[in-house]
């Protein structure tokens, strides 16, 4: 398989600031990429980087093998989506996609063949004359997005072009915006920091946290087997409990938390006893009244504080019997556990292997 | 291109000369002006023979400095009474405007709007000549069918108040505008809902937030007042104003008595212009 | 409640309305009537007043006249497309190159000289310029020239003179359009391809028309009723249409005659400003702002 991208130990400092710390990675042709991270970790400096806005303070940058280092963005075989989409609003909608294929001087009627096709395959094919400020946010995403592939990039960049949109037209941009790179093929870069829209659309998903990648990995296993405690607690939502090594044993560990409660669970790095830890535990991972005869469960009595109902994402906030730690547990709508009141002593278990720690920094 | 994007040494540098001489060519004038105010010569012009303040303090015959220039003081002195008033009229009225067509609905509205901002685009010559005209005729029907001979229709200090005013009122206006329309009319509908009546709503709330703007509308017109010349020319009678006398002198030839009003007139308005705009910053 | 509010509506109305429209009235809409009556009245043979075109037609049969105002309008036009091309780059640098912190203080920097007179700026170049002048005095002392030039009284200096007077209502609208010029429009259209002057002409003219339209009206204006500048920088050959005025009013003492030369320049004005408008499909009450 082709490499589309590569980010060889990239790094630019601005001032006595680093930005973006020795980044290194590589993107497959066709591949939905994104990088995750919250504000200010050095993404959008990344993708300027890639874009050709910024210069690299070291390292370099190869698309299909060509070190891009010196050549201008109108240059490069790359193209950006804007977080705001930058249409031009004194253009029509033709006339914004056909900017770029005029700058490269080709005919006028291929242009209009290109544009109709383009239009056609956004879905938009009537639009053309339309003024940018006619169209509806969920269009003006899919003519910013035209704009860029009747161009062919070898790779797309998008700076978090779904955050400006309502909640309901987010979800439903995001599964089209997936659809739309597997149907072209062309290489997506995505930046966010919404978790949903990475783990929904990506291939891989790096995530990035003070100008560095913490972990990059498939959706699944940044959930499931999360490298790092910042990944951890950033991918998903996760309840953290401080403790220390109890015992270490050939591939999990026990852990002891401050409540004295002990539990077995496996360990991303090798401990020793008496180390503190961060125990990491899905609220989906913790089962509520658990069949007694279920084997390999920590288990421990809670009282239940009081019940969040959000229809499918509905979660209890408990807390451990002398214990000041509030724990959400994901609530399942199933009507299995509609008994359940404010103030109820219930029992918690969970399985050894869903819960995962690491050395306190 | 712009900051944000990589640009060559080259058009930044460009860029930059082009930046310094524009800038040049702005206070060029300026500074030579200043500078030739302090030079110990007969006239205002090079070559520099030491530093001098007679043309600010100097009493004796050939060198009248301005601080004893009877003439040029007493022009200072109408244009400053010329300034007060248009600055209080105009004020009051472009605030006035200013309510009447972001608050009120009438009929002709569009029209009186045009009306309001046809004085920026009449040409100031023309404003000067039609007050002219109209004044006299007034002062001529007044004379013949009242047998009242009014002064005030003559050019003179009155008639140079209302051809600034004509125009200057349209500035304030345009600078209140401004701040009104960021006015949160829930505010007034609040004190309105709490007893107050309109005009203690416009008293205690309105106005109290357009404050910032009407001092600088104030300022906007005295600056505006104290250097107009085509529509002063005009109306302008036996009390003449500092730039319609500035002109006859620079007109005929001039000592460096000149330098030294401009002199004073760059260093006083600078001021005013930076306490205004600082103010205005603050106040934002 | 509804009867006692209306009551209250129509008070601030009246109170709001009735300086503003003694304003309008009595000093912009009857002096221009009167200024348009006085235009049509001339004195006949036996020396009283009567309705004529003759003051019109003067105009047309002088060609000293009619050709002083189209030199104006000319020069005015000219004057208005120079201090446009000079203004826009300053404009674009303070609002997208310089760096922010220095943005404020170089704008403040460029409002300065026009808080102070026309009259002390024209004098400041006049002192520069002349015979006697600073220039002169340095390409002297550097031995450039042998003997001095006089640099004032033509038209290169008298438009030089024009355009600096007028140099701030082209650059302040400029600044304001182009603050509100997103970044990433410019971005996008390098990163779609473009150079420098495809996005000049496509992005930042297209999106600067408000302001350049504003700009060059008051511009445009304030040139062609200008004069002072004409007057002390151009000299005897300046031939500025308002002396023509100024002449018929205060030299001539023919009122009519003046009436209608300022009729003529009015009416210019209106429907250049006008043209202005409808060739950019804009409004004037919403360039004015």
């Amino acid at each position: 398989m082709q490499i589309d991208l590569s980010v060889l130990s990239v790094t630019k400092i601005f001032d006595a600031f680093t930005a973006v710390d020795a980044v290194s990675f590589e993107v497959n042709q066709g591949e939905f990429f994104s990088i995750l991270g919250p504000s200010g970790c050095g993404k959008t400096t990344l993708l300027r980087m890639i874009a050709g806005f910024t210069e690299p303070t070291s390292g370099a940058i190869h698309i299909r093998g060509e070190d891009m280092s010196g050549i201008a963005p109108n240059k490069r075989p790359v193209n950006l989506i804007f977080q705001h989409l930058a249409l031009f609003p004194m253009m029509s909608v033709e006339q914004n996609i056909a900017f770029g294929l005029q700058r490269r001087r080709e005919n006028k009627t291929d242009i209009r063949k290109k544009v109709r096709a383009i239009l056609e395959r956004v879905g938009l094919p009537d639009y053309g004359d339309r003024k940018v400020d006619q169209l509806s946010g969920g269009q003006r995403q899919r003519i910013a997005i035209a704009r860029c592939l009747v161009l062919n990039p070898t790779v797309l960049l998008l700076d978090e072009p779904l955050g400006a949109l309502d909640l309901k037209l987010r979800e439903q941009m995001k599964v089209e915006l997936k659809k739309l790179q597997a149907q072209v093929g062309t290489t997506f870069i995505y930046i966010t920091h919404d978790q949903s829209e990475a783990l929904v659309m990506s291939d891989h998903v790096a995530v990035m946290n003070e100008g560095k990648f913490e972990q990059l990995d498939t959706p699944q296993n940044l959930y499931n087997r999360p490298r790092t405690p910042f990944v951890a607690r950033f991918v998903g939502e996760n309840n953290a409990w401080s403790g220390s090594v109890h015992r270490c044993g050939e591939s999990n560990v026990e852990v002891r938390t401050e409540e004295g409660l002990v539990f077995r669970t496996k360990a991303e790095e090798r401990l020793q006893p008496g180390q503190r830890v961060d125990l990491f535990l899905r609220p989906e991972a913790m089962l509520i009244q658990p069949d007694p005869g279920l084997p390999g469960l920590n288990r421990f009595d809670v009282v239940v504080d009081s019940i969040l109902f959000d229809g499918a994402n509905s979660q209890l906030l408990v807390t451990p019997l002398k214990s000041r730690r509030e724990l959400v547990v994901a609530l399942p709508q199933n009507r299995q556990y509609d008994y359940i009141k404010a103030g109820d002593k219930i029992e918690i278990g969970w399985d050894t292997n869903s819960g995962i720690c690491f050395l306190q920094r | 291109m712009i900051r944000t994007l990589p640009n060559s040494k080259a058009y930044l540098w460009g860029f930059k000369s082009y930046i310094i001489l524009y800038f040049s060519f702005l206070f060029a004038p300026l500074l030579v002006t200043c500078i030739l105010a302090f030079n110990d010569s007969q006239f205002p012009a090079l070559p520099w023979k030491g530093f001098s303040l007679d043309w600010f303090t100097g009493s004796s015959s050939e060198r009248v400095g301005i601080f004893h220039d009877q003439i040029n003081l007493q022009s200072i002195w109408v244009s400053a009474q010329v300034a007060f008033f248009v600055t209080i009229l105009s004020t009051a009225v472009g605030t006035c405007a200013a309510f009447l067509f972001e608050q009120e609905n009438f009929r002709f509205k569009q029209a009186l709007y045009f009306l309001m901002i046809a004085p920026l685009v009449i040409p100031g010559v023309i404003l000067g000549i039609s007050i002219l005209v109209f004044s006299t005729s007034m002062g001529t029907f007044f004379e013949d069918s009242l047998k009242l001979d009014v002064g005030l229709f003559g050019p003179g200090f009155w008639l140079v108040v209302l051809g600034q005013f004509s125009f200057i009122s349209t500035l304030v206006t345009l600078v209140v505008s401004a701040r009104l329309k960021k006015f949160d009319r829930t505010l007034e509908e609040a004190a309105m809902n709490l007893g107050a009546n309109r005009f203690e709503v416009i008293w205690h709330i309105t106005l109290k937030f357009l404050k910032p703007s009407i001092i600088s509308g104030a300022a906007v017109a005295f600056l505006m007042s104290f250097e107009n010349f085509n529509t002063t020319l005009f109306l302008v009678g036996s009390e003449t104003t500092l730039p319609i006398n500035l002109y006859l002198q620079v007109r005929d030839g001039s000592t460096p008595v000149i330098n030294a009003i401009s002199f004073l007139l760059i260093v006083s308005t600078s001021a005013v212009a930076l306490v205004n705009l600082y103010f205005s910053r603050r106040r934002a | 409640m509804k009867a006692s509010r209306k009551h209250h509506f129509q008070w601030t109305l009246a109170f709001f309305l009735t300086p503003v429209v003694l304003w309008l009235f009595l000093l912009i809409v009857l002096p221009h009537i009167d200024l348009l009556f006085m235009s049509f009245r001339t004195k006949d043979d036996s020396g009283s007043m009567v309705w004529s075109f003759s003051n019109y037609m003067l105009f047309f049969k002088e060609p000293i006249y009619w050709l002083t105002f189209v030199r104006t309008v000319l020069y005015s036009i000219l004057v208005t497309f120079l201090t446009f091309t000079i203004a826009l780059p300053v404009a674009f640098y303070i609002t997208k190159v310089s760096r922010p912190r220095y943005q404020v203080f170089l704008t403040m920097l460029l409002l300065l000289p026009f808080w102070v007179s026309e009259l002390v700026r024209v004098y400041g170049w006049m002192i520069l310029l002349r015979e006697s002048g600073v220039i002169n005095h340095f390409l002297m002392k550097t031995g450039l020239l042998d003997k001095p030039i006089e640099m004032l009284y033509n038209d290169v200096t008298m438009i030089m003179g024009l355009v600096y007077t007028s140099m701030l209502f082209m650059v302040v609208p400029l600044i304001g359009v182009l603050e509100n010029l997103d970044d990433s429009l410019i971005e996008a259209a390098y990163d779609l391809g473009a150079n420098m002057w495809t996005i000049l002409f496509r992005i930042i003219i297209p999106h600067a028309v408000p302001g350049i339209v504003s700009g060059s009206i008051v511009v445009f204006m304030l040139t062609l009723g200008d004069y002072l500048t004409p007057n002390l920088m151009g000299g005897k050959n300046s031939l500025w249409f308002t002396e023509q005025i100024y002449n018929q009013f205060i030299a001539s003492f023919n009122w009519n005659q003046g009436s209608a030369f300022g009729f003529l320049l009015l009416a210019l004005s209106s429907l250049v400003i006008w043209a202005g408008l409808k060739l950019t499909n804009q409004k004037l009450s919403k360039v004015v702002k």
